[in-house]
């Protein structure tokens, strides 16, 4: 949170003397990996969460018949 | 079908994709407003085009069972619009902060915010009215009318009326055809991660409601068994 408020603060400030480079600010100060690899592990956690849940309903699914 | 695992290896593949490649891909400059926070196109916006699939999936199942009255084709159509409802509920929040920064404020009463909303709504009534019944063949048939009624209050709501009016959204007054659907709305480069990201985000939708699906299914076989 505090990363997202100093990059567009930082932005902000830059913005005042004209920088036309804005795209790839985290990119050039490699903080995008950062945002990148938070949102990764949330999406690989729960996507684990769901395919663990579909084994075992295939587990029940199978003690049923 | 719902058991197959090629479409759900699909559906992780094409997120990992999205997870990456939305911040890795190069977004135009443009005039400096909106910046790089328009990389939250390949997660804001794939949560309302996947929740129009899952509620569509959900009032055909809803039809289905008024046709022919089959109780798994209530599990499908109460599963699709749980999850459908839980990707509308995250397409508002991610769109609050969005605006937040955006637009000032996390609620500016723009047209589309306030139809999502009211969509929103007029779905959690949904739930309401099934829970507000205990005999489980009402709750499905009249759950199912009330359904198909909320489904096409979507297209007012969302669709049409914030169209029709000024707002900060893309598509207000003054603005030509469909936003982000007519070619010209969204740079080239962006849009090799914005289907992907449609996509896999509306498989994983398409997941979890299989999931409950079988799970209610299993409960039932066990209820009959006993």
């Amino acid at each position: 949170m505090t990363l997202l408020f100093t990059s567009l603060l930082v932005s902000s400030v830059l913005m005042a003397q004209g920088s036309a480079m804005e795209t790839d600010v985290m990119r050039s100060n490699g903080k995008i990996y950062v945002v990148m690899a938070v949102v990764i592990t949330i999406v690989v956690v729960l996507i684990a969460y769901v395919a663990l849940l579909d084994r075992k309903i295939s587990q029940l699914e199978k003690k049923n018949h | 079908m719902i058991r197959k695992v090629w479409w759900k290896i699909l559906s992780v593949v094409l997120l990992l994709y999205t997870c990456s490649y939305g911040f890795l891909v190069k977004v135009p400059t443009l005039d400096d407003r909106l910046q790089e926070s328009i990389r939250n196109f390949f997660f804001h916006v794939p949560m309302w085009f996947a929740m129009m699939v899952l509620f569509g999936v959900s009032v055909v199942y809803a039809v289905k069972y008024l046709r022919h009255q089959q109780p798994v084709h209530d599990h499908y159509s109460k599963a699709f619009a749980i999850t459908g409802t839980i990707y509308g509920f995250l397409g508002l929040s991610t769109g609050s902060i969005w605006a937040n920064y955006q637009w000032g404020s996390p609620w500016s009463g723009d047209p589309k915010q306030n139809g999502a909303a009211i969509a929103m709504l007029i779905y959690l009534a949904y739930f309401v009215l099934r829970g507000s019944m205990n005999d489980e063949e009402k709750k499905a048939r009249i759950g199912a009318v009330y359904n198909i009624f909320a489904f096409f209050m979507l297209f007012p709501t969302l669709w049409i009326l914030p169209r029709l009016t000024e707002s900060l959204h893309p598509g207000g007054e003054g603005s030509e055809g469909n936003p982000g659907l007519n070619g010209k709305d969204m740079d080239a480069n962006m849009r090799t991660v914005f289907y992907p990201a449609v996509l896999g985000w509306t498989l994983l939708g398409v997941w979890i409601s299989t999931l409950r699906v079988r799970y209610e299914i299993i409960k039932e076989q066990r209820l009959a068994n006993e």
